[in-house]
């Protein structure tokens, strides 16, 4: 068990389910290493949850081949259920009992003494913030405590892998960064965790490698750096002084830096994509002559900074499409604070 | 916890990580429970959800009583003289008549539950897996017993008399929530085939209905045109009908009792592995 840090905690290969006429995972081939946090990144309906559940044992692939520690996810099933846990989309609990009922039920399904899985319940709900509700029925809780809940019940045993399906979809700002936590909790004690996400900030505050997939494919894997560097060496995100001056300072990036440039909502700012492919030059050397040339051009730069690309930049290109539309996109200047070493 | 210093109900005790990380640290994991206990566990879950929803006993208190008073004041002057004298007739009868019926919201709890989340989380754990269905119907069992026992009261005030004395009854209860148990299967079969609520309950009336009513449970069959004889005389209702009414009655009917354990092995064998399989596909 914790002897397997090095290797493979999912490994497939081709693995399709179809459902009617939709191709839901249409021949997806992932490598999870075992004692990291993947991040399965793709918009509702990608095929995220298929794949988890098919992971999971429940559902049959129908096609393909999927592997956990090694084990069929078919043939050997019943091997896969004893080392994984499962937090869906919905709170995976009983809504009719208690938090403390639901958490004895799965203990004791889990093969825990009476006694010991009334401790560990005990425990778990304190642990978790939640022993004034553990007597209340889960359906009296909110959807902080609800997720709360539910991965408690994922942890009653240490699982050796955990999948989190979207588990901060519909959570406001603060119990999502406790779920971060929690997650972060769970994987220094050596447990893989599979999450799949439509944010892309929380891929990119968790993850150490992500697929992101699009249509029941994956489209683009990596660490995060290896992904944002796939797009572009980075942005770099100016304030102009003197808005008139917006649309010449755009045409002279394009032409020095070979960059895609897209004028901000703001009347005076811009940003640009730098290439990659312009090579020899690292991100800072080709913002220095940008800063050159313009200020060479007679345009006052007020503001300026750099920023790796976000994840968002990353979908955008590899899609053709926003991850949705209300996007809840990492700003540059946050962007720039990661250490990535692409 | 001290902290508990909130100033809304909404606002929530921070996670403990530190503690959490030691919870964690426990990598021991117990050995996995037998089948028996899974089923038990699953059996007191149904229990708890009684325990949170007592208004889900109606059907198996206020439905029964109403049966058997409507029943036994319809019918009992007209088919037996009196209601007095059609009760020591019609209470074995109409008692494995009820209790079957109710086995009927069996499909539709497993209906509405398998959507929950909760489910994908069960079908997930290593264990034995029919254990959430025998669960259901441990917990249905306790429905059906409680049922019997409420009717007979009734039937006792209203003046029934078994003539088989406290071990007939309790061996004709025994066997009614034994076939029960077994026949739930088809219903949990229905839960798990048919997509809504109310496609269930509709399919199972259409079942239910012919089944319990075509039977011998208010008339013997004799009065009957040949070809329902046909159907009545062989159908597992009338086996059981049969056997509970000459358990309760003192007579010990070896071949209808036999029947009736042949259809509820049947049952078992034929709709429980069609249950696991839906189950293990849904």
């Amino acid at each position: 068990m914790s002897t397997q840090t090095s290797g493979l905690a999912i490994e497939t290969a081709g693995l399709v389910k179809t459902f009617g006429e939709t191709r839901a995972v249409d021949g997806v081939d992932l490598a999870v290493p075992a004692g990291t946090v993947y991040g399965v990144l793709g918009p509702n309906g990608a095929g995220k949850t298929t794949t988890v559940k098919m992971l999971a044992t429940l559902l049959r692939p129908d096609g393909g081949e999927a592997h956990v520690f090694g084990h069929d996810v078919v043939r050997e099933a019943d091997e896969v259920r004893g080392r994984v846990s499962l937090t869906g989309q919905y709170a995976s609990v009983d809504e009719d009992l208690t938090g403390t009922e639901n958490l004895v039920l799965l203990a004791r399904l889990l093969g825990h003494g009476r006694p010991a899985a009334r401790t560990r319940a005990a425990q778990l709900l304190e642990a978790f913030g939640l022993t004034e509700a553990a007597g209340k029925q889960v359906k009296h809780y909110s959807g902080g405590m609800r997720r709360r809940i539910d991965i408690a019940a994922s942890i009653l045993n240490t699982p050796d892998l955990l999948f989190l399906d979207e588990p901060t979809t519909g959570l406001d700002p603060r119990s999502r960064n406790q779920v971060w936590d929690i997650v972060r909790a769970v994987v220094a004690q050596g447990t893989t965790v599979l999450l799949t996400t439509q944010y892309l900030d929380e891929a990119d505050q968790l993850a150490s490698r992500i697929a992101v997939i699009d249509h029941g494919k994956v489209i683009a894997e990596g660490t995060k750096g290896e992904l944002k560097a796939s797009v572009g060496a980075g942005s770099v995100h100016l304030r102009l002084r003197d808005p008139v001056q917006r649309a010449q300072a755009a045409d002279l990036l394009r032409r020095t830096l070979d960059a895609q440039v897209q004028a901000e909502p703001d009347p005076v700012a811009l940003t640009a994509r730098l290439s990659a492919a312009a090579g020899q030059d690292t991100a800072a050397e080709q913002a220095a002559r940008a800063l050159n040339e313009l200020s060479a051009a007679g345009i006052t730069v007020d503001n300026f900074s750099l920023g790796q690309p976000s994840l968002d930049e990353v979908f955008l290109a590899l899609t053709g499409h926003d991850t949705r539309t209300s996007g809840s996109a990492a700003s540059g200047s946050h962007d720039a604070k990661d250490e990535v070493a692409a | 916890m001290s902290t508990a210093t909130t100033t809304e109900s909404t606002e929530l005790a921070p996670v403990r990580t530190d503690s959490l990380t030691e919870l964690l640290v426990a990598k021991e994991r117990p050995p996995r429970p037998s089948a028996w206990q899974a089923s038990l566990t699953f059996g007191w879950r149904a229990m708890l959800k009684i325990k949170h929803v007592p208004e889900q006993l109606f059907d198996v208190t206020a439905f029964p009583i109403m049966l058997v008073l409507m029943y036994t004041y319809l019918f009992g002057g007209a088919l037996a003289g009196s209601p007095r004298e059609y009760i020591q007739f019609l209470l074995p009868g109409i008692l494995v008549m009820s209790v079957v019926m109710i086995t009927m919201y069996t499909g539709v709890s497993v209906n509405t539950d398998i959507e929950k989340g909760v489910f994908d989380r069960f079908r997930s754990l290593p264990i034995w897996r029919p254990s959430t269905m025998v669960g259901y119907l441990l917990g249905d069992a306790l429905r059906y017993t409680l049922a019997s026992v409420v009717m007979l009261t009734v039937g006792l005030i209203l003046g029934f008399r078994p003539g088989g004395g406290i071990a007939g009854v309790v061996a004709g209860i025994a066997l009614l929530v034994l076939f029960s148990f077994a026949f739930s299967w088809i219903w949990t079969m229905f839960g798990l085939l048919l997509r809504t609520e109310k496609s269930v309950m509709g399919v199972s009336m259409m079942v239910i209905f012919p089944l319990t009513f075509l039977s011998n449970v208010f008339v013997e069959p004799s009065t009957m045109p040949g070809w329902l004889q046909a159907f009545v005389n062989n159908s597992p209702v009338t086996h059981l009908a049969s056997a509970v009414r000459g358990l309760m009655a003192g007579d010990w009917p070896a071949g209808e009792i036999a029947w009736s354990l042949g259809w509820s092995a049947l049952f078992v064998l034929i709709f429980g592995p069609i249950t696991m399989r839906l189950y293990n596909r849904k």
